[in-house]
């Protein structure tokens, strides 16, 4: 399964970023293999639009499960539409912080509806 | 002639103007006077009228689920975000597109029609024998501002003489509304912001190539900053209107100076003459 992160900079040492479509990274984890893939978004600066944007991005990396503070209402359709499954990281710590939230079962899941 | 009065900053007093100068002309000429301020157009209060209203649509895409294949080359171009390709299915944001049509030009497949969308609708009423009032109006939560200008503007084609009351700021509205225009009237205060947004408003002006001159709104005689900014720019003042309760009171209750105030009619056709001498074409 691989779980998309939305970090204020690149690996799992960077601070989770609240703000989804908008976060300057995007970091996924595949959690059989462990394997860590980072990428850069392109979306930050862009003027509207970023929330379905983000959700593609999310999608043509296989991601399953997003991580993340919260979602605008656009993201949010995105999501359910692409049977990803978000979740609410709130806590001030890092992208493995969260992960191992997620996986003891402790983040709830965010409202799409 | 066409004349397009904006201000960059919001709330100078574009509307005051363009309502007074319109009905000013009205009085001896026919006049086509509209509303391009389509997030919140206002002039039909000043001109309360029956009103007929025509719908503005815009083209937003349309898939052919039996000829998408899911590649996401339309997701890929869409810059506004108006359309999220994912495994199975293609979500399209209709209040997100800006009509630009490349999402049908991209798809390898032909998979995407463009199917007409309403995102507003322009008002025409003749509140006055004279004076026909056209207002554009967007939909709440829609982008398409300029289609809807466009529509508004096209309505008025045709009249010799049409005043375009510009939205506030420079961006697209403002620009498409500025489009064609022979001249355009800058309505500023003398405050600091006032003359921030001025000189921003000035520079599209320039930068659009149309030839533009000032009014200086609730001026409280210390107008100094804004004169010499003007006199810098070459950017002659065409009128100045003071600050006072009584114009406000006017103003407050729906009313026009130049029908309610001594005077304010004359200085109004005298408006004119000024816009005239720097168009430089025949009204």
């Amino acid at each position: 399964m691989i779980v998309g992160i939305t970090a204020r900079a690149a690996g799992t040492d960077a601070p989770v970023e609240q703000r989804f479509g908008r976060a300057p990274y995007f970091v996924f984890v595949d959690t059989e293999t462990g394997k860590v893939e980072s990428i850069e978004n392109p979306l930050v600066d862009a003027a509207g639009g970023v929330g379905p944007r983000a959700v593609q991005m999310f999608s043509e990396h296989g991601a399953t499960v997003v991580i993340t503070g919260q979602v605008g209402g656009n993201a949010a359709r995105a999501l359910e539409a692409g049977g990803i499954k978000a979740y609410a990281y709130r806590g001030s710590g890092s992208v493995a912080d969260a992960l191992a939230e997620y996986t003891a079962g402790n983040l709830q899941p965010l409202s799409l509806a | 002639m066409k004349i397009t009065i904006a201000s960059g900053k919001g709330g100078t007093g574009k509307s005051t103007v363009a309502a007074n100068l319109a009905c000013t002309l009205a009085l001896s000429r026919e006049v086509a006077l509209v509303d391009c301020d389509v997030e919140e157009p206002n002039l039909h209060l000043f001109f309360p009228a029956a009103a007929v209203d025509v719908p503005v649509t815009t083209p937003v895409p349309e898939i052919d689920l039996a000829r998408c294949t899911f590649c996401g080359e339309c997701g890929k171009f869409c810059r506004f975000g108006a359309l999220s390709v994912l495994k199975d299915r293609v979500l399209v944001f209709p209040e997100l597109c800006h009509s630009c049509g490349g999402c049908s030009l991209v798809c390898p497949q032909g998979a995407i029609e463009e199917v007409p969308r309403t995102v507003g609708r322009v008002a025409c009423s003749c509140p006055l024998p004279s004076l026909t009032l056209i207002s554009g109006v967007l939909n709440e939560g829609e982008v398409q501002a300029p289609a809807v200008i466009r529509a508004a503007k096209l309505l008025a084609e045709g009249h010799p003489l049409t005043l375009y009351d510009a939205s506030p700021g420079i961006a697209c509205p403002v620009i498409e509304t500025l489009e064609g225009s022979d001249v355009c009237v800058l309505v500023t205060e003398s405050t600091p912001f006032g003359l921030h947004d001025l000189r921003l408003a000035a520079e599209v002006a320039e930068g659009v190539g149309i030839p533009a001159g000032v009014v200086i709104n609730r001026s409280d005689g210390q107008d100094e900053a804004t004169l010499d900014f003007c006199r810098e720019r070459g950017l002659p003042i065409l009128m100045t209107i003071p600050f006072s309760r009584e114009i406000a009171a006017v103003q407050n209750r729906g009313g026009l100076i130049c029908r309610d105030l001594p005077g304010w009619e004359g200085r109004f056709a005298g408006l004119f003459d000024a816009i005239v001498k720097i168009a430089g074409v025949s009204p």
